[in-house]
């Protein structure tokens, strides 16, 4: 039957990313404030050894409870980290995200674009104290302490976990119980800690009342993130994002399997309405379907383009600033404006609800040379809503019929919604709701001779 | 005895006493049937349960592109039989590992592994595993391919279940024991490591619930082609691709460090053999007196079944 694409309705960013920076560090509260750790959102950059990550966060709390310690593998200097603008994951969340498309069926007889306003991510670090000041204590050894953006940020190394978490303690970093015997493992792999706190003076002089995502280039063979600390004051499972760049592929875990979630599927148009109810409990679904120990892929494209666009592709700029080094090669290329058709920008949307007892390993990524794109898309289709004047309406009627009865049925084994509740919203058997319905009207004869 | 089995006897002289005691020992089956079979129920789970990223098209192709290969070369070298079998085997085990949006790309390693058969062979035995070789070779050449280790996920029962059909491959192969050295060897290495680094042992056993490292253990290193002739050769072999994957793995922080380090330790299998001689496998071997009257028809099926 023929289609008409008439609008798309793009739901970028919806309740997943309601708490904050949880996937490879932990919150440090002070007092007895609660801080609950539920989502993260991660940009990897990668190409051959080298790696840039961007970590964001939507943290609600008092700034002043807020810290994160992520293990790094190597010291990083001040400039190997970098403050970006939120904008710049907003985008790119906005840009990969699980669509609902929306399709309206033609007489049988024969974009909405979002556009999101980015900001230029402009660089604010500040370097303040010494870069490398040696200060053992514990076992503990301050290698760098920088202030960049509202952060005061410093790269710990230790011989051993219990100093380190004694360490932590001392300065006012509250660490929860059990993080010491994940701490040593990190250790003994000779990984440094990348540790940060705000600093309210900066926040207050730069005039941010959120806080932006903490970047940090690096060169490492492991390609990896270390989700195992984040799990230690979790109170339940947690989501993370991670949107992966790369030159040649799509991005896969190499230690817990990669699922495409379902896609391309019809589904009532009612859910129109819906539609982030129905995609937290697709997802919840089909976490339960794989035992909670998938990595679910969500999006997988060449980041020229988008067929139906979420949001318009990144910028050239956006890119570089995200950390996607290798377009560096042309120097003014944000000058020449348009972005070609297929880059060599490759974007790998996945999404992972994990927790200590599934996941209990760290994430390991590897780059395929899949370049074939995928969408987590769904589809609504309205029926014709003119008269129908042919002889056709009894057979589109029955096939709407059919239709309709084949997406209730979807709906509810994606998301286990129940069978009776949606084919009572969706109105099935309802004759008011039933495209041609005139044609209802005709003697029940008239079909004997046709 | 009756006057019809007289009749019959009379036709085909009875079975020698030496015969008899051989009956016994001959597999009800070639274990490349096995194999065959075990593979193939691998491949149809993991494509309709598993979401394996491989479609119909690229499986048949595959598989006519071998067994195509497999006849052209028996041609080529003059053999007198086509043996389908374990150009069938290099082809699920492709199905299985090699993944490549190009079909042109599965096409060539098709080609590559099965011919590998053929060309790379040192004193009667292959130096490479075909389907490892194929693979690694596709690895070094071209960026459109890959190898997904986590494909097979860690549910328990896929474990148990390839775990079960693998053993029985194994047990018909007659080379269990680097088969259970590699696992010990590999166990051993990963719980050490854990263990060193304080990790709690769920980490190593995580890894070892890995289906991609069963279906290596259970079909890959086993390869009675491939392996050292003597049992010692064969536990050091199996220490040695153990301890050069977990490096590949654990310290390079590489992935397929198992297909790597087979590849790599499959080329010092001559020098084991040169330093721990044994005798070389045959499938379905048997040791027959030089006189007997079936040795010549034998000895022309075992050298079809040392180029497959």
């Amino acid at each position: 039957m023929n289609k008409r694409v008439a609008s798309l309705v793009l739901l970028a960013s919806f309740g997943f990313t309601h708490s904050a920076l949880a996937f490879c560090g932990f919150y440090v509260a002070k007092g007895d404030a609660k801080i609950f750790n539920k989502a993260s959102q991660v940009a990897l950059v990668r190409d051959g050894d080298r790696t840039v990550m961007t970590m964001a966060n939507d943290f609600k709390g008092d700034p002043k409870e807020f810290a994160v310690v992520v293990p790094v593998p190597t010291v990083l200097k001040k400039g190997q980290i970098h403050i970006a603008e939120k904008a710049l994951l907003d985008h790119l969340d906005a840009y990969s995200a699980p669509r609902l498309v929306e399709y309206f069926d033609e007489n049988p007889c024969r974009v909405h674009e979002e556009r999101m306003s980015m900001r230029d991510a402009a660089m604010t670090a500040q370097v303040s104290a010494p870069s490398a000041k040696m200060q053992a204590n514990r076992g503990v050894t301050i290698e760098a302490r920088y202030t960049v953006g509202e952060y005061d940020i410093l790269i710990l190394s230790a011989k051993e976990s219990k100093g380190l978490e004694t360490w932590l303690r001392e300065n006012d970093y509250r660490i929860p119980a059990g993080a010491s015997s994940v701490l040593e493992s990190y250790i003994r792999q000779n990984m440094k800690f990348f540790v940060a706190k705000v600093n309210i003076k900066e926040q207050t002089k730069l005039g941010f009342n959120y806080l932006r995502p903490i970047q940090v280039a690096y060169e490492s063979p492991k390609f990896m993130l270390p989700i195992r600390l984040g799990t230690v004051n979790a109170s339940g499972p947690q989501d993370l994002l991670i949107y992966a760049l790369t030159r040649n592929g799509r991005v896969e875990t190499t230690n817990y399997r990669t699922v495409k979630l379902p896609s391309d599927v019809e589904i009532p148009v009612y859910v129109k309405d819906r539609f982030p109810s129905f995609y937290r409990d697709m997802f919840a679904s089909q976490v339960r379907k794989e035992e909670m120990s998938a990595v679910f892929l969500e999006y997988a494209w060449d980041m020229g383009w988008c067929d139906p666009c979420a949001a318009d592709p990144l910028s050239p700029k956006e890119l570089r600033n995200l950390g996607v080094f290798w377009l560096e090669g042309g120097q003014d290329i944000s000058s020449r404006g348009m972005m070609p058709q297929g880059t060599n920008v490759f974007i790998t949307r996945l999404h992972v609800r994990y927790d200590r007892g599934h996941f209990p390993e760290d994430l390991v990524f590897q780059m395929t040379g899949d370049k074939e794109n995928f969408q987590a898309r769904y589809v609504l289709r309205h029926p014709y809503a003119g008269s129908i004047d042919c002889g056709m309406s009894d057979t589109y009627r029955e096939s709407v019929r059919a239709r309709r009865e084949k997406e209730a049925k979807t709906l509810a084994s994606l998301t286990g919604w129940s069978l009776v509740e949606i084919r009572k919203t969706a109105r099935l058997g309802d004759p008011a709701v039933t495209p041609a319905s005139q044609s209802q009207d005709k003697p029940w004869w008239e079909k004997i001779w046709q | 005895m009756t006057t019809a089995n007289s009749t019959y006897l009379s036709l085909v002289p009875p079975p020698r006493p030496l015969e008899r005691a051989e009956k016994t020992r001959i597999p009800a089956v070639d274990p490349r049937v096995y194999q065959i079979g075990s593979l193939s129920l691998l491949l149809i789970y993991g494509m309709s349960h598993l979401g394996f990223d491989i479609k119909v098209p690229q499986a048949a192709s595959t598989i006519v592109t071998a067994l195509a290969t497999q006849w052209l070369c028996s041609r080529l070298w003059r053999l007198p039989m086509f043996d389908p079998k374990s150009a069938m085997i290099s082809a699920l085990s492709l199905c299985l590992l090699f993944r490549s949006r190009s079909m042109a790309l599965v096409i060539l390693v098709t080609v590559i592994t099965v011919a590998s058969k053929f060309v790379l062979r040192w004193k009667g035995k292959h130096i490479f595993n075909p389907t490892n070789f194929g693979i690694v070779v596709m690895m070094i050449l071209f960026d459109g391919v890959w190898v997904s280790p986590g494909q097979w996920g860690n549910v328990a029962f896929f474990a148990f279940l390839i775990a079960c059909a693998g053993g029985l491959v194994v047990n018909r192969a007659a080379r269990s024991d680097v088969t259970y050295a590699f696992a010990f060897f590999y166990s051993a290495l990963l719980i050490g490591r854990s263990l060193y680094l304080h990790e709690p042992l769920t980490i190593p056993f995580h890894r070892l619930e890995s289906g991609a490292l069963l279906l290596f253990t259970f079909f890959m290193i086993s390869d009675p082609r491939t392996t050292p002739s003597s049992r010692p050769g064969r536990i050091l072999f199996a220490a040695l691709v153990a301890a050069g994957a977990a490096y590949i793995q654990l310290r390079l922080f590489r992935t397929n460090g198992l297909l790597w380090s087979l590849a790599l330790f499959s080329m010092s299998v001559p020098l084991i053999d040169w330093l721990l001689p044994g005798d070389r496998y045959e499938w379905n071997s048997l040791k027959r007196p030089l006189n007997h009257p079936l040795s010549a028809f034998r000895s022309t099926t075992n050298f079809v079944k040392e180029m497959s």
